[in-house]
């Protein structure tokens, strides 16, 4: 029997169709996968479910009576929780107080009565938790179980999961899957929200796959395989290596030596990272999120100051160097977080200049003609969808990133760094800026690539480097590297002194 | 039936300027029932507020007077806001330009007088910038909040003025607390016979002009807007927002030291205590009512200009405190930022097929 059926469900953000007639049904006791691409439309399905988003059309029904869901706080009383990646707990408080926070009767509070009622739940759930921690003092996984707990605690029946694993190490993954199997034999339905084949074949019972906001198909997992799930859920059928042949290594572009840095909190981020990247190939750096790649993109893009170590560009060092100077010795940047490079307020021809005002400077005058002119090539040559006046803030995330690439790829850059270059992105863009850094490399670029999707990593790098804990684990050649391999240096249980840097 | 529907998308482009007169109109319904409780007739009120000014030579002149330092410090703080540094201290930094110009302008006797008023700004504008530098550099090297330090030096130079006044330059015939009277060379010239009307409100014009060609045409001025827009970026695109935020704390420090030397030079000829009722402070409510555009804050310049000597008119002719010109002023500001959100919303009609 249906725990949730939704019927029909079309919701638009303006003119894009994020969901269009989707139809979805959630059994008693089943664990059960909404797979597809960032921008596939899950996120928002299960945000009309937990009553974020208000549907345009279609119908919901909770054990089989339909109903109207305005609110979380009418999900909940229906029975419904989510755990959203972005976590929604207060780090000074302890577990127990998050968790009964928002369901205290009364003015006063007992801490000692919360802690009990909190460690009962844990148990009757079997979650592993000590409810009088603070907050801040857990692990991610742990914040996660705590999250779980919450709703548990609100006395959900169904359990939404987005991207759970999104931040997990792969051992913490495995203690989050050992919980769901233990609440699947409890009774509870869980819906999993993931783009990874592998973690949804190893604990789902059914599988939904979305693409472009439809239902491409349902599915019990033991009637179908992987690579059948791959097929639907992208469109273009081939996820293979996009390399071409191995083009002649140059000499090195690029060298860190040492580079240690400090993240915003103070705490070592870089530890003594050595890497170099050569003319003509693209060093892919893998790694679950967290373990330094951002700061060490920081680091190249000059926005971060190293506390030991060199940057050596074509034989010149750029220690101390400012952002202005990492541009003119030939880096072209990419970063993770696009709002990181572009003015939202200012106009497409003014962010796409930023980078080079002074060649379009006269005597301190912004030659705006000549920007126009300029901006105009760029849009057509990248075919982006926007005029040269446009506000930035009103692109799209594939336009604006089709912005940043022409800026970057303009000033012909002896070194690209791109980190995270495809988040978020659909599937033509991302098809476009990987093409885009290929064809760099064919000119001779050095690229560093910075991704945690390690099948971007797999499909665009020459060589990989792996990064743990603020350190580079090892390098391995692309055509030697095997999934295990690479899973278990992300994971940390590769020795560094087993490395053979290639 | 058809049906109303409100979305976040921005307004059309011609309504932008509708906003304020909205604001406008909401304020004056609202300070309506001041007027009211103070036993007089808001029409006639308003009347007498933005009518009256108008309808004569002396007083329509008089209204130009008035907004001349307001020009010039909503210049400096829209100069200086524009670039994400939030200087409070335009009030204190016209104090360090009047205090400048008096000293100045009592060395230029026998000089040519285009010399001495150009000598004239030129140490008022350097007074402003000296004034607005040790929180400008603390800001750029410490990261010390330049509202409170910007906010606190103005007290600080209130008690200077009054140490000068009362010790070294009080007048040592009368008494007063005033400096001796500047030279003759080194005062503004009158534009229009018989009228206080003074050069100073053709430079507010000009500054205007230059702030608009600095923002819109310059690429300094694409660097402060980036900086003022979102620093992190700026800095990442290779703006060094330090630099560009040092400049333009002081050049506004400087633009707010003209105003000073234009009281001083064109109205009151020596330095007195009250040389400003908050001319620095009313930049403040100027450049944010122009939305920091200079072609707006020249108009807001000019309306509050407006606002403050039909304030006086009223009171005199009926009776109603002038402080009530202050209060229209106040309540003006909050609903126009109030307002401004609109600009961030258009309201459709639904076509019946959408209205469901």
């Amino acid at each position: 029997m249906a725990v949730i059926e939704m019927r029909n469900i079309t919701k638009r953000f303006g003119s894009v169709v994020a969901n269009n007639c989707i139809n979805f049904s959630l059994e008693r006791g089943e664990i059960h996968a909404l797979l597809g691409e960032n921008g596939a439309g899950k996120t928002t399905l299960m945000r009309i479910l937990y009553g974020l988003y208000h549907a345009d059309q279609g119908e919901i029904l909770v054990d089989d009576r339909p109903v109207h869901i305005a609110s979380p706080r009418e999900a909940i009383a229906l029975g419904i929780g989510m755990v959203s990646q972005h976590f929604t707990l207060v780090p000074p408080l302890s577990v127990a107080e998050n968790v009964v926070l928002g369901y205290i009767k009364g003015l006063r509070f007992d801490p000692t009565a919360a802690h009990r009622q909190v460690a009962e739940a844990a148990s009757r759930y079997s979650i592993e938790i000590d409810p009088t921690m603070l907050v801040r003092h857990l692990s991610v996984g742990e914040r996660q179980r705590v999250e779980i707990l919450k709703a548990l605690y609100r006395n959900a029946r169904v359990l939404i999961l987005d991207e759970p694993t999104s931040v997990l190490t792969p051992q913490e993954a495995n203690a989050l899957f050992e919980s769901l199997e233990r609440l699947r034999k409890a009774g509870l339905s869980v819906i999993f929200i993931s783009h990874k084949l592998n973690e949804v074949m190893a604990i789902c019972d059914r599988i939904t796959v979305l693409r472009q906001g439809r239902v491409i198909g349902t599915a019990a997992k033991d009637s179908i395989t992987p690579a059948e799930l791959a097929r639907m859920m992208v469109s273009q059928s081939s996820q293979e290596t996009l390399r071409r042949e191995q083009s002649p290594r140059g000499e090195v572009c690029l060298a860190l030596k040492g580079v240690s840095a400090l993240d915003k909190k103070g705490l070592p981020a870089l530890k003594n990272i050595n890497l170099e990247v050569r003319s003509g190939e693209i060093l892919g750096i893998a790694g679950v999120s967290g373990n330094g790649q951002t700061e060490l993109a920081e680091v190249l893009f000059g926005t971060l100051k190293p506390s030991s170590g060199q940057i050596i560009l074509d034989g010149k060092d750029l220690q101390g160097a400012d952002p202005d100077q990492f541009l003119n010795a030939g880096i072209g940047r990419i970063p993770e977080d696009r709002h990181q490079a572009i003015l939202g307020e200012l106009t497409v021809a003014e962010n796409m200049v930023l980078e080079r005002l002074d060649e379009f400077t006269q005597h301190g005058l912004l030659d705006y003609q000549q920007v126009r002119a300029y901006s105009e090539r760029l849009i057509a040559e990248y075919q982006i969808k926007a005029l040269p006046t446009d506000r930035m803030r009103t692109l799209s995330g594939g336009n604006i990133q089709k912005v940043i690439l022409a800026r970057v790829l303009s000033r012909q850059p002896r070194v690209i760094v791109a980190s995270q270059p495809t988040r978020g992105l659909d599937v033509g863009a991302t098809e476009y800026v990987r093409s885009k850094l290929l064809e760099q490399r064919e000119r001779g670029v050095a690229v560093l690539l910075i991704s945690e999707d390690l099948d971007e990593v797999l499909a665009l790098s020459d060589r990989i480097a792996v990064m743990y804990e603020g350190q580079i684990v090892g390098t391995l050649r692309t055509e030697e590297a095997t999934l295990e391999q690479l899973g278990m240096m992300m994971a940390g249980s590769w020795k560094p002194s087993e490395e053979d840097a290639g | 039936m058809r049906r109303l529907r409100i979305e976040r998308t921005p307004a059309p482009l011609w309504v932008r300027p509708l906003i304020p007169v909205l604001a406008a109109l909401i304020t004056f319904t609202l300070t309506a029932v001041l007027i009211v409780l103070a036993k007089a007739n808001p029409l006639e009120a308003y009347f007498y507020f933005l009518i009256a000014p108008l309808s004569s030579r002396v007083s329509a002149i008089e209204v130009l007077v008035k907004s001349t330092p307001l020009l010039l410090t909503g210049a400096a703080v829209t100069f200086a806001f524009s670039a994400g540094y939030w200087n409070i201290g335009a009030e204190g930094q016209l104090y360090a330009g009047a205090i400048a110009a008096a000293w100045m302008g009592t060395l230029l006797e026998g000089f040519p007088q285009p010399l001495g008023v150009l000598l004239m700004l030129l140490s008022g504008f350097i007074a402003g910038v000296l004034w607005a530098l040790p929180p400008a550099l603390l800001k750029v090297k410490l990261a010390v909040d330049e509202v409170v330090t910007t906010l606190l030096l103005n007290s600080v130079i209130l008690f200077i003025v009054s140490y000068l006044l009362n010790g070294p330059w009080r007048d040592p015939v009368s008494g007063w607390p005033q400096s001796p009277e500047i030279a003759a060379s080194a005062m503004l010239p009158k534009l229009l016979p018989r009228a206080r009307l003074h050069l100073g409100f053709v430079i507010g014009v000009l500054v205007i002009g230059v702030l608009w060609f600095v923002l819109s045409r310059t690429t300094f001025g694409l660097k402060m807007r980036a900086t003022g827009l979102g620093m992190q970026a700026a800095r990442f695109a290779g703006v060094k927002v330090d630099r560009t935020l040092l400049l333009s704390a002081l050049i506004s420090g400087g633009i707010a030291g003209l105003a000073g030397v234009s009281e001083v030079a064109g109205i009151h000829f020596h330095l007195i205590d009250a040389i400003s009722p908050g001319y620095g402070y009313t930049g403040i409510i100027i450049a944010m009512l122009g939305g920091l555009n200079p072609l707006g804050v020249g108009v807001a310049a000019l309306f509050i200009g407006l606002l403050s000597t039909g304030g006086q008119s009223v009171s005199r002719a009926l009776g109603v405190p002038a402080y009530l010109g202050d209060v229209v002023q106040a309540v003006l500001l909050l609903v126009t930022l109030g307002a401004f959100i609109l600009q961030n919303y258009r309201i459709r009609w639904l076509k019946a097929s959408e209205a469901g």
